[in-house]
């Protein structure tokens, strides 16, 4: 057996997985996070509550219409997509005008509805969801065996991740989202139906959000909670990066996870606060986070 | 004395007479909770009332301010003053070293941060061995204030209690009618303005926050007094979430709102409690009515309607 740091080799390589899974869910989440925050300027404290949704949707599919996984990894966040889109309609456009905080309040009160009604609706204790077949089992990778699951989390969410930098840096409706980002009225004096377009966005960022929550739901079990559990940590890791760059927070957040998984390996118990310990220092030596633009 | 105009004197005699006979009429327990809440949640106006500091993270200095009273009361057997007193300092402690970290941001991030920090707490409360984890300290004694005041009777506590609830509410009106309460409020109307006049911002708003930390360990250790436990729950970030309901729907940066807060939301958790997590729903909905219909809460609603600031 491989030895490495006096770690036996396969432990260390499968923590280093698990690390790097929690680490595709923080970059995504902290991704829709930055994003959302770029256009709206509200921070979505229902960011964990939908990516919840996506994985009861997921459930849902599979259980009352009989809809299989890979479907629904498209239709689920197509359907929360759509939901928020609905939300942002109706309620959060009304806030823009005031403080950012007021945002923040209201998404937090919004989490609170959607988790309640969930928990009302279904218990606390979680649902299995069973892993398509043709992912079920392990590949030998000469060094440890993987899961085929995980592997295909992390390699579904390197491919999403990049697709939506990429939408952002190299397109012109990237461009047009970065512009407005910059200077919103000044966009809409060209002609682009800026509302619209933080519609779309907002949309976007919740539909990130339940992609991440199918992905989720083979893992964890699909309960009311697993989006608070990641939520806490996903604002951390946004402190960490910074909001300023969407490569930034894909970086981050797959790189705090390996953090983690190291940490299980070398010393447990700090597993569950390495990333806020990473936070302080991160505050202390450079506060406006790594990839953040000066204030 | 306490910088009271007219219209809160009689506001705060009100208010005195109504802790005074209330007792007599409703259950005590259920009263100490409402002024414990209270004093959280006037507290917490302190930082986002005056000085616009949204913290997400209050339950880890209310927390920890309940744990720390709970562990002197049961281990040292020290006298009930102290005891809170500890709860206090721990607040103190506890809010200069997270509040150092987090006045680096300011807005939104200074939010995500305190929720950060806090859950950083709360982790640290699930493992260390003094909370009792899962269990918390339970069976905490009331034992005895200034050596001759025996607390285990209701009404005693609640005399008690109150007059905790008392001193902190005038502290903190007395803090923000203070020349720094104005720099506060200066601050929070334009900080760069603040900054130009010559004041050092963070500070003042370290010193704010530190306050206010303080005066919430002061309520969680009182809490933990009076319910005789300290439980994970009082560090959860459900607590901080609630101490902002509180205050916003009784009215930011009002002097009678946290209180009236504290009322209404305690007095909904206690009859919506047997429908499990209808509360959640229910603080969730007020939540988004606040925000989006009632941003100046009931006291700051009332206060307009009759033209006074209360």
């Amino acid at each position: 057996m491989i030895m490495i740091f006096g770690i036996p080799g396969p432990l260390l390589f499968g923590q280093l997985l698990l690390g790097l899974i929690n680490g595709a869910f923080y970059a995504m989440l902290s991704l829709g996070l930055a994003v959302i925050f770029g256009m709206l300027n509200i921070i979505n404290f229902a960011h964990g509550a939908l990516f919840m949704m996506g994985a009861f949707a997921s459930w849902m599919l599979l259980n009352y219409v009989g809809i299989g996984y890979f479907p629904a990894l498209i239709l689920a966040p197509l359907l929360v997509g759509i939901f928020g889109i609905i939300l942002e309609k109706t309620v959060i456009s009304r806030l823009y005008k005031l403080d950012h905080l007021y945002g923040l309040l209201l998404t937090f009160g919004l989490s609170l509805v959607i988790e309640g009604l969930f928990r009302n609706a279904y218990g606390s204790s979680g649902m299995p969801y069973r892993i398509p077949n043709i992912l079920q089992g392990a590949t030998n990778l000469g060094f440890m065996y993987m899961p085929n699951y995980r592997g295909w989390v992390v390699l579904a969410a390197l491919v999403v991740c990049l697709s939506t930098w990429a939408i952002i840096e190299k397109t012109p409706l990237g461009a047009t989202l970065r512009a407005a980002t910059e200077n919103a009225p000044l966009v809409q004096a060209f002609g682009v139906d800026v509302p619209r377009l933080i519609t779309l966005t907002y949309g976007g960022g919740v539909a990130l959000a339940a992609f991440a929550g199918v992905l989720a739901a083979p893992i964890y079990s699909v309960n009311p909670n697993m989006g608070t559990n990641f939520i806490n940590t996903v604002f951390a890791v946004v402190v960490i990066g910074g909001m300023g760059s969407i490569m930034g927070s894909i970086l981050t957040g797959f790189g705090l996870g390996v953090v983690e998984g190291l940490t299980k390996v070398f010393y447990p118990q700090a597993s569950a606060t390495v990333v806020f310990v990473v936070m302080v220092i991160v505050l202390l030596v450079r506060p406006r986070g790594l990839f953040g633009k000066a204030a | 004395m306490f910088g009271f105009s007219r219209a809160q004197s009689i506001a705060f005699v009100v208010m005195v007479v109504l802790i005074v006979v209330s007792p007599f009429v409703l259950y005590p327990v259920f009263l100490m909770r409402v002024l414990t809440a209270a004093l959280f949640a006037t507290a917490f106006n302190l930082m986002i009332g005056y000085v616009g500091l949204l913290s997400f993270g209050q339950a880890a200095f209310f927390g920890m301010g309940s744990y720390v009273t709970a562990w002197t009361m049961k281990m040292w057997h020290v006298d009930a003053s102290i005891a809170i007193i500890f709860g206090g300092l721990t607040g103190a402690v506890l809010g200069l070293v997270l509040g150092y970290l987090a006045i680096r941001r300011s807005g939104i991030y200074f939010a995500m941060i305190t929720l950060a920090l806090a859950q950083m707490v709360y982790f640290f409360c699930l493992e260390a061995p003094f909370t009792g984890g899962e269990d918390g300290i339970q069976q905490v004694p009331r034992g005895h204030l200034f050596g001759f005041i025996n607390l285990n009777n209701d009404m005693t506590m609640y005399w008690v209690t109150a007059a905790v609830f008392l001193g902190g509410f005038l502290l903190v009106h007395r803090i923000i009618h203070s020349p720094f309460g104005q720099v506060l409020k200066g601050i929070r109307e334009n900080e760069p303005r603040a900054t130009s006049l010559g004041y050092r911002t963070d500070d003042y708003k370290l010193i704010a926050f530190v306050l206010s930390c303080t005066i919430a360990g002061v309520a969680g250790g009182t809490k933990a007094l009076v319910f005789g436990i300290a439980t994970l729950t009082d560090v959860h970030y459900s607590t901080s979430g609630e101490v902002v309901l509180t205050t916003l729907l009784g009215g930011l940066g009002t002097v009678f709102g946290p209180a009236m807060g504290a009322l209404v939301v305690t007095s909904m958790e206690n009859y919506l409690a047997q429908f499990g997590a209808w509360v959640t729903v229910t603080q969730g909905a007020i939540f988004m009515i606040c925000v989006l219909a009632f941003r100046r809460g009931i006291i700051g609603e009332l206060g307009s309607f009759l033209r006074i600031s209360l």
